[in-house]
């Protein structure tokens, strides 16, 4: 929370954060389109920041690769080794290594858009904002689906879909049905609030404890601001762990969406 | 049976954009993945102390399966903080 609001906090009660805390003000002109606000704002500036990260990470870390890396070097390999081993070669085999860039992009880019959320004067993960894991969700959504219609034929790709082997001819109907809205509606829908419902969730914990510890010291037990301090910052450590862990599942989970399209038909 | 149901519709209808409402969306949700976490840790970790060697790979599959349930968990929270 920025520096400026904070006689008003210590002035009054408790403001428990809220969907508005999202929303930030445009920071310059704006264009109005058909009703869409196109302006640059504070969330644009974070997505500015993990895409230069994410950029310049990799462009540092392997312009001039050496046989015994340096650091840096050897932070991007073992992140791109991470991927491969864990991601790409558990979930799809050798026959997924043409996915790796897609997979590590999509890793990287959510795990710095994550990890925004505990940088110091940035303190707002990305992926709070529901477009981004939409769009993200949406791309593996085409990707998958186009792997599926391209490797087995729209029909066959509905097919396998829709009937997996070794059922029995009257619960067909029900069975094609579920594994359609499933497949094809559900997934990109729970990928992306899956990820999305992780940031929010967080981004409320950490404003909640900071905010609450900012306004328990003003008040008179003083041992309860630092109590809500504590579990702030412990917080903080466990919104470490869930940033990667959800860059990590959603990677997953998209190469397990795009091995069970590239499977064999039995 | 008809009565449970009625009584069901009066919580819900009587707590409706309450704060005990938003409450009980959160509750009700936390349930299911609790006890759905518990068995998969459980689980892993008695697989785990079963066969050692295998610890990494019960592991790896351990943390798609919390990031899979906890999602459930969590569009309970965030749908608590968002309906009115």
């Amino acid at each position: 929370m920025s520096g400026f609001r904070l006689p008003a906090i210590l002035a009054g009660p408790f403001h428990p954060p809220t969907t508005k805390d999202f929303v930030w003000p445009c920071w310059g002109p704006s264009l109005k389109v058909g009703g869409i606000t196109f302006c640059y704002n504070f969330v644009f500036f974070v997505l500015t920041i993990a895409f230069v990260a994410t950029i310049l990470f990799f462009v540092f870390a392997l312009r001039n690769p050496k046989v015994v890396p340096g650091k840096l070097q050897l932070l991007a390999e073992s992140g791109i080794d991470f991927v491969r081993q864990q991601i790409v070669m558990q979930m799809m085999g050798p026959d997924g290594l043409p996915f790796m860039a897609f997979l590590c992009t999509l890793f990287f880019f959510i795990f710095f858009g994550n990890i925004l959320e505990i940088v110091p004067f940035v303190g707002f993960p990305l992926n709070s904002r529901i477009a981004f894991p939409m769009v993200m969700a949406v791309t593996a959504w085409v990707v998958y689906n186009t792997v599926g219609i391209m490797r087995h034929g729209f029909i066959g790709y509905m097919k396998l879909v829709m009937l997996p082997p070794g059922v029995p001819i009257f619960l067909m109907p029900f069975l094609a049905l579920i594994e359609f809205v499933s497949t094809i509606l559900v997934r990109p829908l729970t990928l992306s609030v899956r990820l999305f419902a992780n940031m929010v969730a967080g981004h409320f914990l950490l404003a909640v404890f900071f905010l609450g510890s900012i306004v328990l010291f003003s008040g008179t037990p003083y041992v309860l601001g630092a109590v809500s301090f504590v579990m702030g910052t412990v917080l903080i450590g466990f919104e470490i762990f869930v940033s990667g862990l959800q860059a990590f599942i959603f990677a997953v989970l998209t190469a397990s969406y795009i091995g069970g399209a590239m499977a064999a038909e039995h | 049976m008809v009565g449970f149901l009625g009584l069901l519709w009066g919580v819900i209808a009587a707590t409706a954009g309450t704060p005990i409402g938003k409450g009980l969306v959160y509750g009700l949700a936390a349930i299911g993945p609790g006890i759905g976490i518990g068995i998969l840790m459980g689980k892993s970790v008695e697989a785990m102390a079963r066969q050692p060697e295998a610890a990494g790979l019960v592991r790896g599959t351990m943390f798609i399966g919390i990031g899979l349930i906890e999602a459930l968990a969590l569009f309970g929270f965030v749908l608590s903080f968002i309906i009115s």
